[in-house]
């Protein structure tokens, strides 16, 4: 590729937001205009890069490679596989669409969308970059413009939800910095994560530190700082305070794709470069999955804030998510080489990734369209709004449904490939999360009678419908949601040969994680 | 007797000379003729290396130099005087203590 | 027809409701008439196409009729999944059935429904509905039979909240939908058993796996009953069987299609379906189940006085009967009353319906909006106002009570000499037959006794018996068409001896051998059930004789009082009136406990955990920072940092007075330094 695309993905929001700093503070339109114009045409090129994507391949495509800071080994490569890819492209549209969210913005629209063009960027930059010292400049450059969207243009506790945010999560930042210094210090002073992934599975062989593994010392290090972001229990509570608080277009976002960077963290560097930690730790990520479940689902239930109990329904998804995360091992020889059930874990783990960031992503744009209108979010205050605003149900219905996993819709699949790919290694774990299913339908429609069943309240007689700019924000996900929900294959066709290799790498060291 | 020492015996009197003066004496023009007497000693023993420890030329020139250099340090000087005197109407140096903070 | 031909019309028979569901929802309101007849044209085309498909198989004659398609739907290499149908005489028969219902579903609903607000919601929803049964009509595996099961769910809870501002309607429609969940529950973990041990999910290759010895034993009995837990939920069995009564919320031909016909029937025909994979021991809890079920819920009925909820625990009494015969091992019985359960069913509840709306609209006449128009205490007498309401009626009780000439008689006395022929085998299971029986007797009872509350005698209400009239047109048809296909003959055709079942459905529809080895062969079980036939149809006969007379008794001739007689066995009345109180105790050991756990975790993780642990370690860092910060301060800075800067400055002070200002003195030490050095070096 002579066009460095994926240079161009990462970089053109940043010529998005220079060009937002010449416009006149005043010419709100036109600032609005170059946002979703560089975040259109970013969204474009993702296309274009999807449909030149050679999906039976499953290593990295598109590679770009430069010399950055040699004295150090520190290089800039870019690259992108099937793992990336989707999650390159949801980042695409949910910018582009977040853009148009972000339309009712209304005070200081200069830096609020400098700040969003350049958390794309952050964003972009962490999926694609195969550099570890590059990773982690991108993964912190993607905190700072978070912490002053959040803080300023956020709901009344912002200052709060902002700190908290950002303390929590650079926590997590410094034990992933440890941990890459050690994987650099240890497996031949380099931060190129492809030759990473091939020395750091055996050059940590019998390492002790303070008497214990180093594999599993840098594993876990790692571990934590990737599901803060996730967030894996008891990691998440900051996740339900900074979605109160944060405005719309950021919730979007923060629900839609910063949550899957630990996911996509925990499978691009923990799975393929400490593999043999996986069989370690794969019975602890299931556990904690069951708990995101049950307790996510738990909390969901009990919430009388609308989004407060989105927030938590990502908790509880997220859950489903690291239970089929688990079921790599089942691919191992001491689980009988179950390809099948490790192929529907990891698999139905990435879907649901997808599926999460177009569900959640709908869930709280759905949140913001009756948040403007009726000022507050709290699920007792309304009833009986499909009355007034029977658009807006039926799309929320759709939603609400998808969220709790019904069949048709595509968090069904990749819930249930989670389960079924569990199933064979982790029988108890998964038969005790299935009764998600139920809490799951439990909260979501108990919610959805609370808020468009029963009598019209009167205070809301003269709701205005959901508007042509929101529906524009809507309906391509629905139409995602429901076209993967019906026809699968085609996310699974682009995913299904990277996480072959995946699979392959770790059931290859199922043999020595005995002695391990 | 050997010649060089001869003159650097009478330059270095006549330098011992002139730092007397410049310490002792009150009058700033008295101080300014000191340093006159310095100056000159130090060019006579620029003569005297110039002839015998083989400065040559150089030793010529550079007495130049410093007789040009002392009748501007005395043209400043003097002039620095004159401000002086207009300024404190004493050309004491022990009156004039500006340099005590 | 051919094999390719089969398969396109099913497609069809599938897709075109859904289609219909499509246009409905998104232009539906601007069309005129708001689009029924979109919806009205769709179903009768599958009507059409499913009589073809019937009338082929009748012509083809071939038991053993079977042809599959499948497509790729998901595929990783070792992973994939086939989404495919099934059509086989048990599938061309149901599809009939669930279209026929629909088709009157339909065409009643015209009338029933005019004017109401959401009139094209209503009918894109009946749309969805008919789609997602056929689409587990035509299942042939579990992950889309799943699919459809839940589909189904939700235009259950889409169609029972139709009148979603009655907080009543939503309740019960979001109750229908968790209990049903709660059968998903354990439907899932059913199918990834059955997949974690056999790698498929398709029915005919579990058989075949299951028959080679690939699985079997507990694992299997567990398999079976999780998917059978999944069948309780939808088929409404005891203890999941709280939603169907709060079901008849919904419009009444709703509950006349959904809730009696055919959605609640799709449980017991996944266990058709499944029948060969189920272990004996899930045979007999399944059994015990369903007979439980038949018995229960028939003594709730007797109380009742809301026409529906009669109507609605009659139903869950015919489905134990058919969940019964699934556990019996005569199946095919079972299948047998799901279909001519539907027909008589259905018509029951169109003709409630055509009561509630004569009741409805005399009511509104009279400007009455206290009245309850479904409460039988407020009619009496409607025989002669509405006579062919009454005519249908009264031929589909005698047909579910089990009176020779009608079909109920014969299904149902197929499942009981299974029952019979079971506990023969089995004497310790004597209680099946006698549940099933038993559940006979109360049927005829309380179904009689629905009649001639509702028709016979006076007017309870005489100022509304004036106004009471027959249904239009679009309302009476579906009940005659439907009470006609209660008589005998359909389903013994080509023969005609009203006491045997013999005919196209016993010769076509045949039962399969179980595939858990072991198990008793189709052969056997039909020979025992023949034997037991005489026997079963003379119990039969009697029972129902015997509830007839009582109900007779009690409510035409008043010979006895019911009202005395409730006094009498006062306890027993309460418990029935009051449905075992099983909303009431499920309400305070297990939503309430479980809102206030729901409730406390959130607490905990909001209020505690988040407040005092996540934050205690700001606010640990924050007295933490506090004593760092007066150690740097005056510690550090104050005493060290400046402290050095303090000393040079009293040093300048001591050393200032060394600066005379006199140039001389600055000379004076220079030459004394000079002085020094001269006399250092030449020491």
């Amino acid at each position: 590729m002579d066009i460095n695309i994926l240079s161009w993905i990462i970089w053109i929001p940043i010529i998005g937001m220079v060009a937002i700093a010449f416009v006149p503070r005043e010419n709100v339109l036109l600032i609005k205009i170059v946002t979703a114009v560089a975040t259109g045409i970013q969204f474009l090129a993702t296309i274009g890069l999807w449909s030149r994507f050679d999906a039976s391949n499953g290593g990295f495509q598109f590679m770009e490679r430069a010399e950055w800071i040699p004295s150090f080994n520190i290089t800039y490569i870019l690259g992108v596989d099937g793992l990336s890819l989707p999650m390159v492209i949801l980042t695409g549209l949910l910018f582009f669409l977040g853009t148009f969210v972000s339309w009712k913005i209304d005070r200081a629209h200069k830096g609020y969308f400098a700040l969003f063009l350049l958390l794309d960027t952050g964003v972009m930059g962490v999926f694609l970059s195969l550099d570890f010292f590059l990773f982690f400049i991108f993964w912190e450059v993607m905190l700072l413009p978070m912490y002053f969207l959040i803080g300023m243009w956020g709901g009344p506790q912002r200052e709060y939800a902002a700190i908290k945010f950002f303390l929590y999560t650079l926590f997590g930042s410094v034990l992933i910095l440890i941990a890459i210094l050690a994987l650099y210090f240890t497996c031949g002073m380099t931060f190129d994560m492809i030759l990473l992934m091939q020395t750091a599975p055996t050059a940590l062989d019998g390492v002790m530190w303070w008497g214990m593994s180093a594999v599993k010392v840098i594993w876990v290090m790692l571990f934590i700082g990737f599901a803060i972001k996730i967030p894996v229990f008891p990691f998440h509570t900051w996740l339900p305070l900074v979605h109160v608080e944060a405005p719309t277009a950021i919730s979007v976002i923060l629900a839609g794709i910063l949550l899957k960077l630990g996911v996509y963290g925990i499978l691009r560097i923990n799975y393929t470069m400490l593999p043999v930690a996986v069989w370690w730790f794969a019975g602890a990520l299931a556990l904690l999955g069951l708990i995101n479940v049950i307790w996510g689902a738990l909390c969901a239930l009990a919430q009388k804030d609308l989004k407060k109990l989105v927030a938590y329904s990502s908790v509880n998804h997220m859950g489903y998510l690291l239970i089929g995360m688990a079921a790599v091992i089942a691919a191992g020889e001491v689980n009988g080489n179950n390809l099948l059930a490790a192929q529907a874990g990891l698999g139905g783990a990435v879907f649901q990734m997808f599926n999460h960031g177009t569900i959640s992503a709908m869930l709280f744009i759905l949140v913001g369209v009756i948040y403007d209108r009726a000022h507050h979010r709290n699920i007792e205050g309304f009833g009986g709004l499909a009355t007034s605003m029977p658009i807006y149900s039926g799309i929320v219905a759709v939603a609400f449904f998808a969220g709790l996993g019904l069949p048709g819709l595509s968090g069904f699949i990749s819930e249930a490939m989670c389960f079924i790919g569990a199933f064979p290694v982790f029988k108890a774990i998964v038969i005790a999360s299935t009764i998600g299913i139920l809490l799951n339908a439990a909260y979501f429609l108990w919610a959805f009678q609370r808020i468009f069943m029963g009598e019209l309240n009167e205070k809301y007689k003269e709701l205005p419908e959901i508007n042509k700019m929101e529906l524009f924000t809507v309906v391509p996900l629905l139409v995602i949601t429901l076209f993967f929900g019906i026809y699968p294959r085609p996310f699974l066709d682009l995913i299904s040969s990277t996480m072959n290799v995946i699979i392959d790498k770790i059931a290859g060291f199922g043999s020595i994680a005995g002695a391990f | 007797m050997d010649s060089l020492n001869t003159y650097l015996f009478i330059a270095a009197i006549l330098f011992s000379l002139g730092l007397f003066g410049v310490i002792t004496r009150r009058n700033g023009v008295a101080v300014l003729m000191g340093i006159e007497l310095i100056l000159n000693a130090a060019n006579l023993n620029f003569l005297a290396f110039a002839k015998y420890g083989g400065m040559n030329i150089v030793g010529h020139i550079f007495a130049l130099f410093v007789i040009i250099m002392a009748a501007a340090e005395a043209a400043v000087a003097l002039a620095i005087i004159i401000n002086i005197y207009n300024n404190f109407r004493t050309i004491n140096i022990d009156d004039v203590r500006e340099l005590q903070q | 027809m051919t094999g390719n031909m089969i398969m396109d019309y099913s497609l069809l028979i599938l897709f075109l409701p859904l289609a219909a569901f499509v246009i409905q929802i998104f232009i539906g309101k601007r069309l005129p008439r708001q689009g029924d007849w979109v919806s009205i044209s769709a179903v009768i085309t599958t009507l059409i196409l499913a009589i073809a498909m019937f009338a082929s198989m009748l012509i083809g004659h071939d038991p053993e009729f079977a042809q599959e398609a499948s497509f790729t739907w998901l595929d990783m290499g070792a992973f994939h999944i086939e989404l495919g149908f099934l059509v086989d005489n048990i599938t061309i028969t149901m599809l009939l059935v669930v279209a026929l219902i629909s088709t009157m579903t339909h065409i009643f609903s015209i009338k029933y429904l005019e004017g109401d607000i959401r009139y094209s919601r209503y009918f894109a929803y009946l749309g969805l509905f008919t789609f997602s049964m056929n689409g587990i009509v035509l299942a042939n595996n579990l992950i889309s039979m799943y699919m459809f099961w839940e589909l189904v769910g939700v235009s259950s809870f889409l169609l029972i909240g139709h009148w979603f501002e009655k907080e009543s309607a939503a309740d019960a429609a979001k109750k229908a939908f968790l209990t049903n969940r709660v059968g998903d529950i354990g439907f899932f973990i059913g199918i990834m058993l059955i997949f974690s041990t056999l790698g498929t999910f398709v029915f005919s290759e579990i058989f075949d796996g299951i028959a080679a010895g690939k699985m079997g034993g507990t694992v299997l009995t567990f398999a079976g009953l999780g998917l059978f837990l999944g069948a309780m939920a939808k088929s409404s069995q005891f203890p999941l069987h709280i939603w169907l009564p709060d079901a008849m919320e919904g419009p009444t031909p709703v509950s006349a299609l959904m809730h009696a016909a055919t959605m609640v029937a799709a449980g017991v025909y996944l266990c058709v379906r499944l029948f060969p994979l189920f272990t004996p021991d899930a045979l007999l809890v399944i059994a015990y189940v369903g007979g439980f079920t038949a018995l229960f819920a028939a003594t709730i009925a007797i109380t009742q006085n809301d026409i529906k909820k009669v109507l609605a625990y009659s139903t869950v009494s015919q489905l134990g009967y058919m969940i019964l015969s699934v556990g019996t091992g005569a199946y095919i019985a079972g299948f047998f009353h799901l279909v001519t359960h539907a027909m008589f069913k259905a018509c029951l509840f169109y003709g409630s319906g055509s009561v509630i709306h004569a009741m409805h609209h005399a009511l509104h006449k009279k400007h009455d909006h206290e009245t309850d128009p479904q409460d039988m205490r407020n009619m009496g007498g409607f025989k002669n106002k509405m006579p062919v309401t009454y005519w249908a009626m009264l031929i589909s009780t005698l047909a579910i009570s089990g009176v020779p000439l009608f079909s109920g008689f014969l299904s149902k006395d197929a499942i009981l000499a299974g029952t019979l022929s079971f506990a023969s085998h089995h004497p310790t299971h004597f209680l099946l037959p006698v549940f099933g029986f038993g559940a006979a007797a109360i049927t005829a009872f309380y179904m009689f006794r629905l009649i001639f509350m509702t028709f016979h005698g006076q007017p309870q209400i005489a100022e509304i018996a004036d106004d009471i009239h027959e249904s239009p047109k679009e309302m009476t048809f579906p009940l005659i068409l439907l009470s006609s296909m209660s008589i005998f003959i359909f389903y013994t055709l080509p023969y005609f001896n009203p006491f045997s079942d013999h005919g196209w459905f016993t010769e076509l529809i045949i039962a399969s051998d179980a595939a858990v080895p072991g198990n008793p062969s189709a052969h056997y079980i039909a020979e025992g059930v023949h034997h037991a036939h005489y026997t079963a149809m003379a119990l039969s006969l009697f029972v129902a004789a015997l509830g007839i007379f009582l109900s007779w008794t009690f409510y035409y001739k008043k010979k006895l009082s019911a009202d005395e007689w409730s006094e009498k066995l006062k306890p027993m009345y309460n418990l029935s009136l009051n449905k075992y109180f099983f909303d009431e105790n499920y309400n305070r050991f297990l939503y309430q406990p479980f809102l206030k756990l729901s409730g406390l975790v959130a607490y905990i993780d909001w209020d505690l955990y988040d407040k005092y642990f996540i934050n205690g370690f700001g606010r640990v860092t924050k007295v933490l920072s506090f004593f760092t910060g007066r150690l740097d301060y005056d510690g550090l800075d104050q005493t060290i940092v400046d402290g050095i800067g303090r000393s040079v400055r009293q040093a300048g002070g001591i050393l200032k007075f060394l600066q005379t200002g006199r140039l001389q003195s600055y000379l004076l030490f220079a030459l004394l330094g000079v002085v020094i050095i001269v006399l250092v070096q030449s020491f």
